[in-house]
């Protein structure tokens, strides 16, 4: 083997060892999330385009089948306003979390972060409330166009949201297990990213869903 | 290879322990060459690219053997060979396997194993979201196929128009494993379009510029940004086909207000995009290809690029040109139109750029040359069919004839396919240290060719006639007969030529087995960095990172010029390229976590398609009668998703430089592992590959601790 080794050149510093070295400069996962956030949009742009196209449709005609109750006939605009809140005050705590996470404070970034998923686990709450009620109300995911459209987007929603409160339990886990060293820092960051982009998408669903007739 | 047998002494001698056993089942797998099972564990972007052309190639000989029932069918009036309802699976089942299955992932295995290399990089961003994508691309290929055995395929064309794919016209499952298939792939494209614009982005080699990255790359680049938003576009409306098909909604159902023209628009948006998916890296390809045997620098480079890119952007702005004869109204069939007349411009630059690259050049014409040149010519004549539909008052007599099936053949099949074989040939060499014979290739280029234009040309014909798309047979007064025979000649033509290409690939690597040739790193005298390793590449890319300061650097570092920009020699080739034999440089190391976490995939739409009986449940006035067996599997399912993803997170590194200064990134790759379930990768072992000399007991360490000392 010695033989045909060639002699090893050290690397300079550019490409030495440190990953976090990129083209950009920016982190690989940093950017990967950005980009599979900007797919995201993409996503929740159809659905909300679904919904759009068939919010009226329920009712404006009398040969049309099922249910001519609007999603927007029944809307609690005052509760949901009200988990819309805590949703957004998730935000706020995520924001603590990264910054303690940056300042290397793991205690205290376990707990921003178990009470950012707390806040997004009320929100999960209220919707299972509200859903609930509306089922009771006599609006099903199959009653018609419209409602199967708003379950559709909300409940997509709901995914994500659920997806982000085990990002963030298992950030935190991770963290007490000792396993997110302060030079990962950074993953509390990506996160983060996931979460407010939550949080915005939720700002977008709740205006155009539930404010705009 | 010695590579290997050096990793694990030198983990060792650095003075840590493998991290085999810290979490029981977690622990990775130790090697990562010699025996099949490595290729179920690898991560290995090359390893990677080759599977994709391996499974690509086998469902290129599924789908051509759908083509082949179609065109048996079809060859006589009144055949009695399918039956209708046969006939309306085979179809759509050979136009998704030949994009979803052949086109698309023959690209991507292109891709995979050149664009690290282009880019003077080790490996990829994510080397285990990579090998996920993979499975996860064959698992839903295998699922989707396994339709056969459940009733049929999918019966509705590839592009699934309901009403027509709702469950009143459609109740067999073929739609449904079309739905679920094409999610699963559609996971596999996206995770995999993300991983590699992280790639070309971030881990381009120094000295790489922008407008030093070779035209493939770029290529490969535009397709992925296409990929990574034109997908969510159709998962979209592939999840509001499910629902209408099994769970009781009503979204393209018109008796209650849905609107199936919605289906149309979103399935276009992102089926517009796809067009571009397709022939972009077929393009890249055929622009390394036609500069290499001409010998002379592409031309206009920066124009290929920027019409690339301005294809990929009106490519979003002309989906409706699907839809004219839809009735969406003359507003939107004029601004379509236009656009659609528009995005021949980009496309028109680039055949004029191949040309004026052919012009004057010292042509070989090998194979790869043959097949690029097909590429161009027959992208040529599709391209043009295509400005005719553009214009709306043709397109209402084209649409849903064998017109357009000629046309999108040609743009496919020759801009697509073709230019993917000029890829294989010219390769070959690099991926598997051999030539494939060109004297079978030029057989298989002569059949392809001929057999290509026999079959569409004719079906240009045929749709001029009258004959429309999709019938599954017609009888003799209508006067299609002689072009249809001709068409099922062509097939069957193009039939032989894929049958010549099979055995072109067995009788090479027979031949090389009997008697092994180094064709050496540059067998084609090419430009680009891939060609400065040696041949197969060897699994660690680079031995050392080049540095770039020229586009086209390979041949910067061979050729120079006189005062008459002549090129000269400035440098044997030997002397460029790099030695065999470097060893002691960091890989990442393989996983079992993509291949299961791929596996629990299939079994979890398995699980949503079956759950419950057919015609009963909400929206069918029945009460629902559940499944027991379907839903057990789903849930098997769910767990394993779930198992590996915690797997996944947990898996421990087994880089040696673990446990120095780096805290190990092995483990604390976890967190947005959920949505895009594949994590981080291991980038550390890639990026900074630090290369040591194998030989010598302490050398591994004090190489490693040297390298430490400026982090």
């Amino acid at each position: 083997m010695s033989a045909a080794t060639i002699p090893a050149p050290i690397e300079d510093a550019h490409d030495d060892h440190d990953a976090h070295t990129t083209t950009t400069g920016i982190s690989n996962e940093k950017m990967a999330m950005w980009l599979f956030l900007g797919t995201e949009c993409l996503l929740f742009g159809g659905l909300i385009s679904t919904y759009l196209l068939y919010k009226n449709k329920p009712g404006s005609n009398p040969d049309l089948a099922g249910s001519p109750v609007k999603p927007s006939d029944i809307f609690d605009i005052p509760f949901t306003s009200a988990t819309s809140f805590v949703l957004l005050a998730s935000s706020l705590t995520m924001v603590f979390a990264v910054t303690e996470a940056m300042r290397g404070n793991q205690q205290k970034m376990r707990l921003w972060l178990v009470a950012t998923a707390g806040l997004g686990a009320l929100f999960l709450g209220g919707q299972v409330y509200e859903f609930t009620a509306f089922v009771k109300e006599g609006m099903g995911f199959t009653s018609n166009v419209a409602s199967s459209a708003f379950f559709t987007l909300t409940g997509f929603h709901g995914a994500h949201v659920t997806i982000g409160i085990l990002m963030l339990l298992v950030t935190a886990g991770l963290s007490w297990r000792g396993r997110l060293p302060a030079s990962k820092a950074e993953s509390v960051e990506i996160v983060g990213l996931y979460w407010h982009f939550v949080d915005v998408v939720w700002i977008l669903i709740f205006t155009v869903v539930y404010l705009m007739k | 290879m010695a590579i290997i047998e050096a990793r694990s002494p030198l983990a060792l001698e650095s003075g840590v322990k493998p991290a085999t056993n810290r979490m029981g089942v977690f622990a990775r797998p130790t090697t990562s060459q010699g025996g099949w099972k490595s290729w179920l564990t690898t991560v290995d972007h090359k390893r990677i690219g080759i599977m994709y052309g391996a499974g690509s190639i086998f469902f290129l000989f599924v789908g051509g053997a759908e083509a082949l029932l179609i065109r048996a069918q079809l060859a006589r009036p009144d055949q009695k060979l399918l039956s209708a309802a046969v006939y309306n699976q085979v179809y759509t089942m050979h136009g998704v396997t030949m994009i979803f299955l052949v086109v698309m992932p023959l690209a991507a295995a292109f891709i995979n194993y050149l664009l690290p290399l282009q880019i003077g990089a080790r490996d990829v961003a994510f080397p285990r979201i990579n090998a996920f994508s993979f499975w996860c691309w064959l698992a839903g290929a295998l699922f989707f196929n396994s339709s056969w055995f459940f009733g049929g395929g999918a019966d509705g064309g590839w592009f699934a128009y309901p009403p027509n794919t709702g469950v009143i016209f459609s109740p067999g499952y073929g739609l449904d494993f079309y739905v679920f298939g094409l999610t699963i792939t559609g996971i596999a494209s996206l995770v995999s379009a993300i991983n590699l614009i992280v790639t070309v982005i971030n881990m381009r080699a120094p000295g790489m510029s922008w407008f030093k990255l070779p035209i493939f790359t770029w290529m490969a680049l535009v397709t992925q940004f296409l990929l990574a938003f034109a997908l969510p576009v159709i998962t979209v409306a592939l999840f509001l086909l499910a629902f209408d098909r099994n769970f009781g909604s009503n979204f393209f159902d018109v008796a209650h207000g849905g609107d199936p023209l919605l289906w149309q628009h979103l399935f276009w948006i992102f089926g517009h995009p796809e067009v571009y998916i397709i022939i972009l890296p077929s393009f890249g390809i055929v622009s390394e290809v036609i500069p290499v045997f001409s010998r002379k620098p592409l031309f206009g480079y920066p124009f290929m690029v920027f019409s690339g890119i301005a294809i990929g952007f009106m490519g979003w702005g002309v989906w409706a040109h699907h839809m004219f004869a839809s009735g969406i109204g003359p507003m939107s069939v004029t601004a379509f139109s236009l656009a659609t007349m528009f995005i021949a411009v980009p496309t028109g630059v680039k055949i004029l750029n191949w040309v004026a690259t052919l012009y004057g050049g010292k042509i070989t014409y090998s194979v790869a040359m043959l097949f690029a040149l097909g590429t161009v010519t027959m992208f040529l004549i599709g391209g043009l069919s295509g400005i005719t539909h553009a214009a709306a008052p043709v397109d209402y007599q084209h649409t849903d004839t064998y017109h357009i099936v000629g046309h999108f053949h040609y743009v496919i099949f020759g801009g697509g396919l073709l230019g993917l074989f000029a890829g294989a040939y010219f390769w070959w060499p690099k991926a598997f240290g051999h030539f494939l014979s060109e004297t079978l290739g030029k057989w298989h280029f002569g059949l392809m060719l001929a057999g290509l234009n026999l079959t569409f040309g004719a079906m240009h014909i045929l749709g001029l006639q009258g004959m429309s798309r999709r019938y599954f047979t017609y009888s003799a007064n209508q006067g299609f007969a002689f072009w249809n025979m001709v068409a099922s000649i062509g097939a069957f033509t193009m039939g032989a030529g894929a049958l010549v290409f099979a055995v072109n690939m067995w009788r090479s690597w027979r031949k090389h087995r009997a008697n092994p040739v180094d064709v050496g790193p540059d067998p084609w005298d090419a430009r680009s960095l891939e060609w400065m390793v040696p041949s197969p590449t060897p699994e660690y890319n680079f031995a050392e990172i080049p540095e770039v300061s020229e586009l086209d650097e390979f041949w910067h570092r061979k050729y120079g010029h006189d005062d008459e920009h002549r090129a000269v020699r400035i440098a044997k080739t030997e002397d460029v390229v790099e030695k065999t034999g470097a060893t002691g440089i960091h890989l990442p190391s393989p996983s079992y976590w993509p291949l299961v976490l791929a596996c629990g995939f299939p079994l979890l739409c398995y699980g949503l398609m079956f759950h419950k009986e057919r015609f009963s449940g909400p929206g069918t006035g029945e009460p629902i009668q559940f499944v027991p067996w379907a839903i057990g599997v789903g849930l098997l399912g769910v767990i394993i998703i779930a198992v590996s993803l915690f797997g996944w997170i947990m898996e421990p590194s087994t880089d040696p430089d673990d446990g120095h200064s780096h805290d190990d990134h092995g483990d604390s790759q976890s967190d947005h592992a959920g949505d895009l379930p594949a994590g981080e990768g291991e980038l550390v072992s890639v990026g900074g590959g630090a290369l040591v000399s194998g030989d010598g007991g302490d050398a591994g360490d004090s190489a490693t601790s040297k390298n430490e000392d400026p982090a």
